[in-house]
């Protein structure tokens, strides 16, 4: 009987790269999660996407329904199409879980994240974050003589636009919720 | 009718109200409320396990060989965590059982206190719903609750973690039907369109098979029945998973035997160039597939799963069927009823004639010779020997159980309790006391080997205490069988830690704890012994010394597909490539 010749990390293989592919092609899908707000809901989700190795590229979540007390979370996430078809079918079955939608098939659908920057600096460079400010409809929310928050809403593209065009102005700091979704018409 | 009572005392109507008749625990400090209610009533049996894992083991024999959910009772801490792999087990097993635990009281969570675990966080992962009752008001409901998610659309275990004040506190108890309805409602009925696509496609089929799995038998008795009928009147060939043993009878004309990597020639061959495979209630394990991308390659293929999840997961779907197994063969047998009974005749006698040819090859063929029991041989024999008897079987984790399950035919569900998903050696012996608890004037046999059996081998406490006659049948080669095969075959014959020294006396052992044990190492002697541990009134340790350097063949090595099985020792020269070595 002979041994088989391994050579120490000459295997790249692994279980889950025998599978079959349905599609390498990856997609970024926007899921709304309407849930039983009770203790540990939120930590099924969380614990679901990194127990199975899928991503979140954003992830938020609040009480919407105060009588029935359900909330919606609004999950970002990336995988092939059949990853994204898993993750809806393990999702609905967590059992606190009433409805999964995805808004990326579902028809169009509203996107809008909302963020906080602080810049700080003097001089023109503060104008110029301020005429900045006003092109991209950011308010400044608070001010001092050497710095701005500004308050910005629109979509993850938009808010990292303005924060890229604030970085060499002064940006400190940014505070991102995360995208809130919603379909379009009724 | 609401009444007024303790969270303690809830605890055990509730029970009562769900019907259970037996409970497997061991106390503690943050239970003994409960176990004082207990003390003080007679229509729940409590069984002292010997070591909390044993008591979630046991829960799960009982749920396997009842249909009912089992129910395991354990204390905070330590008690918990003990029961972590028993969930897992039954996790992946999709087995239904409540698990109650004790908490340090709410005012003391969170604080590090005596014996305090995160239960709920640390069994999040591992139950399919888990509760922490805050307040003594939702007790009843939390516990109705959990049975129902537990029995409901794909079985699973649950556990409800009870801290020590709401078990003191008073409240009023509310009784199952007045208990919320859970918005948790499964779809049980399948699509009619899907339903009659498969029914078309069984009409023409050359080739087709059914690939059954333990979703049959979780789905109850009905489903087995009316599998059979629609085997028996479609007369196309049947393989089945390790979990769904017995849905399908050992002895029907179209049973090709168990499918995977320890399956049957005939059985893989017939699902790797089938045109139609028909799978109930499996799940494409990769146990199952073996390398998924040469998995039956030119087959259309049915998926029947209660499970949406487990639609597409691994092998891509023609016709996907979600509903209840009992539910969806009864509208499949319908429909192929009113559209006339068809089946390709023509096609399905070639495709048996080719069956016939795998079947010669034998696969199974082992020869005995000599003054050492072989284990198949052993098996063999205790086959032969109990088959007439109202039986029912656990195994541990490995060679054994492979053999087991190769040996011994299965005429009915819920006859065979093993670990399949999670592979759990320590598995089968407390489950075999749990299903000697459902089953007390039953012959209740646990397959093992000497390593898997060690593990939880503490039961011999619980099976004494409660006269529960389990026959613990050890096939014992003195090694970890399947590590040592494994490494046999892909590390070198290194065999690194594989091999058990310091065993015990396995007669002197049973004899410690108050039972009977028996050594047979001759061949000559087996069937006498085999009736010795049958006839004796109690729990028995059968101690089978068996060949030590066996290897369990048929086998699909890591990594190849269903057609490149080995069948003997001659075939497994270089057999496990390189992408298959990282493979388990």
């Amino acid at each position: 009987m002979s041994a088989l010749k391994i050579k120490k990390g000459s295997s790249k293989h692994s279980a889950y790269n025998l599978r079959p592919n349905f599609s390498d092609v990856s997609e970024t899908h926007t899921l709304a999660v309407i849930v039983d707000n009770e203790p540990g809901a939120l930590a099924r989700v969380i614990g679901l996407f990194s127990g199975r190795g899928y991503n979140i590229d954003s992830l938020t979540v609040a009480e919407v329904d105060h009588t029935g007390h359900t909330s919606r979370i609004t999950i970002v996430t990336t995988g092939t199409p059949q990853v994204i078809e898993q993750i809806k079918a393990q999702l609905g079955r967590i059992v606190p879980v009433h409805e999964v939608h995805d808004l990326t098939v579902d028809g169009k659908s509203v996107e809008r994240e909302l963020a906080l920057l602080k810049v700080e600096g003097e001089g023109d460079k503060r104008v110029e974050a301020l005429r900045l400010a006003d092109i991209f409809r950011a308010n400044a929310v608070d001010s001092t003589l050497g710095s701005f928050v500004f308050e910005i809403t629109g979509t993850p593209d938009k808010i990292d636009a303005f924060a890229e065009l604030m970085r060499p102005l002064g940006l400190t700091e940014i505070a991102r919720t995360g995208v809130a979704a919603l379909s379009r018409g009724v | 009718m609401t009444r007024q009572m303790t969270g303690a005392k809830m605890v055990v109507q509730a029970l009562k109200d769900q019907g259970v008749d037996v409970v497997f625990g061991y106390p503690g400090g943050a239970v003994l409320p409960i176990y004082d209610e207990i003390f003080q009533q007679n229509d729940i049996r409590h069984v002292l396990v010997r070591h909390e894992q044993g008591a979630v083991h046991a829960a799960e024999g009982y749920a396997r060989s009842t249909g009912k959910p089992g129910v395991a009772l354990v204390t905070s801490g330590p008690g918990a965590t003990n029961a972590v792999t028993g969930l897992t087990d039954a996790l992946m097993d999709s087995i239904p059982i409540v698990v109650l635990s004790g908490q340090v009281p709410t005012f003391m969570i969170g604080n590090d206190a005596f014996q305090e675990a995160d239960t709920v966080g640390i069994t999040r992962p591992c139950t399919k719903h888990n509760w922490l009752v805050s307040d003594t008001k939702s007790l009843a409901d939390t516990v109705h609750q959990a049975f129902h998610v537990a029995t409901s659309g794909r079985p699973g275990p649950v556990l409800v973690d009870l801290p020590k004040d709401v078990q003191f506190a008073s409240a009023e108890y509310t009784a199952p039907r007045e208990a919320k309805t859970s918005h948790y409602q499964p779809q049980v009925k399948g699509d009619m369109d899907e339903i009659t696509e498969l029914v078309e496609a069984l009409e023409t089929a050359k080739r087709p098979i059914f690939y059954t799995g333990g979703g049959v038998i979780n789905s109850g008795p009905a489903a087995s029945q009316l599998l059979r009928e629609l085997v028996e009147a479609t007369g196309i060939p049947i393989t089945s998973t390790l979990m769904g043993l017995g849905a399908y009878p050992a002895s029907g004309k179209k049973w090709l035997g168990m499918l995977g990597m320890h399956g049957l020639y005939e059985a893989n061959m017939a699902m790797h160039d089938c045109d139609l495979m028909i799978n109930i209630g499996a799940r494409f394990d990769d146990r199952i597939t073996g390398r998924v991308d040469a998995f039956s390659p030119k087959s259309t293929k049915v998926h029947i799963d209660i499970d949406p999840s487990s639609i597409n997961k691994v092998i891509k779907t023609d016709i996907p069927i979600i509903g209840d197994i009992a539910h969806v063969l009864e509208d499949v047998l319908k429909i192929w009823k009113s559209r006339g009974r068809k089946v390709n005749r023509e096609g399905l006698q070639k495709w048996w004639a080719q069956i016939e040819d795998w079947k010669k090859v034998n696969c199974l063929a082992f020869t005995q010779t000599g003054k050492t029991i072989k284990p198949q041989y052993a098996l063999q024999r205790l086959e032969e020997l109990t088959k007439g008897h109202d039986r029912y079987v656990c195994t541990e984790v490995g060679q054994h159980q492979m053999w087991a399950a190769q040996y011994l035919g299965f005429e009915d569900p819920n006859r065979w309790m093993t670990s399949g998903g999670l592979g759990t050696m320590g598995y089968g012996f407390p489950a075999s006391v749990g299903v000697q608890m459902a089953h007390p004037e039953s012959l209740v046999i646990n397959v093992a080997g000497e390593a898997s059996w060690l593990m939880n081998m503490q039961e011999m406490g619980t099976a004494v205490q409660y006269r529960l006659p389990v026959k613990q049948f050890i096939l014992n080669n003195e090694r970890l069988g399947m590590v040592r095969q494994w490494q046999e075959l892909l590390h070198g014959e290194r065999y690194s830690s594989s091999w058990s020294e310091a065993l015990p006396d396995f007669v002197k052992l049973a004899e410690a704890f108050g039972a009977k044990g028996i050594l047979c190492s001759d061949p000559a002697d087996l069937d006498d012994a085999i009736m010795e541990m049958i006839n004796h009134d109690g729990p028995v340790i059968f101690d089978c010394l068996v060949e030590k350097h066996e290897n369990c063949f048929p086998m699909i090595p890591s990594g190849e597909p269903h057609n490149k099985m080995l069948l003997g020792e001659a075939s497994t020269k270089d057999a496990i490539k390189e992408g298959g070595a990282v493979l388990v």
